[in-house]
């Protein structure tokens, strides 16, 4: 199994027969189409390319067209490849549904985080506050960023304000709760990167 | 509708009466004690639900040798066996939560006309 692309749908909940609630995140995993076939020979490496969602022929590229109509397919919002060792059995114009995860125990969900634009330290890193009286002027502020003449210079990666946020991020080792075949539905426990309606990638976790 | 809302409006029980906030209910809850199952009655006064399908609550408050007791519990829950209610209220809010501040005679609910 590679992997599949899908759409965050949102959170609910689930019930254990013991009365546990365990939260869920629903991802709609599928359909997805083989686009692309990468092989040793012609590419240097192994890869299948799948592609998933709907979009308007007139809002595509021209080649972006072509490539499409190569698997049979209508054009695809999202295309994303997954690296694969030789020796698979997948097949270019191949539809691959969330049935295609019904062994697996856990997986990884990788999405584009929500943004939360320009951020200070304290919300950012989670730095500590300075005080908030006694004319106390540090109350956000990142305080001092390095030491003296040595080294004279602030240290790379230091962590200072900046964009939080709308950067890919993965969950690793999410446990599958349910999987609704006729749907193509994905339940994972937990959270997962992203908003509702965002693009997600899952893979089977190592 | 979509998916989300789909799903949690499915497979909702049924078994339940219908409560509302202010009524005095009597709350089976399954106790798992190691191996063996039991049900305990929880009674008091519902002061408020959340209504959300899969994720609706309620909060139930009782007073308990004189400290009050506020339990939350999920509709949808297994572990809530059964619901009876005991008593109807009359009320003119939508949570209850201004019974925090009474003790007594004014933290009383009247009893609705039927």
């Amino acid at each position: 199994m590679i992997g599949l692309i899908g759409k965050k749908l949102g959170m609910t909940r689930t019930f254990q027969e013991d009365g546990r609630s365990v939260p869920v995140t629903v991802i709609q995993a599928g359909p997805c189409v083989v686009t692309q076939v990468k092989n040793l020979s012609r590419d240097g490496y192994s890869a299948v390319q799948l592609g998933f969602g709907t979009k308007k022929p007139k809002n595509t590229p021209m080649p972006m067209q072509g490539h499409f109509r190569k698997a049979g397919s209508d054009p695809l919002r999202t295309v994303h490849e997954f690296r694969l060792d030789t020796g698979h059995a997948y097949k270019l114009g191949q539809t691959l549904g969330v049935s295609e995860l019904t062994e697996v125990v856990r997986v990884d969900v990788t999405g584009i985080t929500k943004g939360k634009g320009f951020q200070g330290g304290i919300k950012r890193h989670g730095h500590h506050r300075g005080p908030a009286a006694h004319g106390s002027k540090n109350v956000r502020d990142p305080g001092s960023i390095g030491m003296h003449t040595f080294p004279g210079r602030v240290l790379p990666g230091k962590a200072m304000s900046g964009q939080m946020g709308n950067k890919q991020q993965t969950k690793k080792n999410l446990t599958v709760v349910a999987i609704d075949q006729e749907r193509n539905l994905l339940l994972v426990k937990g959270s997962v990167p992203g908003a509702t309606n965002g693009i997600v990638f899952i893979r089977p976790s190592r | 509708m979509n998916i989300i809302d789909q799903m949690r409006a499915a497979n909702l029980r049924t078994d339940l009466p219908d409560f509302e906030i202010g009524d005095t209910v009597n709350v089976g809850v399954r106790i798992v004690e190691g191996n063996k199952t039991r049900t305990q009655n929880f009674i008091g006064t519902v002061i408020a639900r959340q209504n959300a399908g899969n994720e609706a609550s309620f909060t139930v408050r009782k007073m308990s040798g004189g400290v009050a007791v506020e339990r939350v519990f999920p509709v949808q829950s297994p572990n809530v066996e059964s619901i009876s209610i005991k008593k109807k209220g009359r009320i003119r809010r939508a949570k209850l939560y201004y019974l925090r501040g009474r003790t007594g005679r004014s933290a009383r609910i009247r009893e609705a006309r039927r």
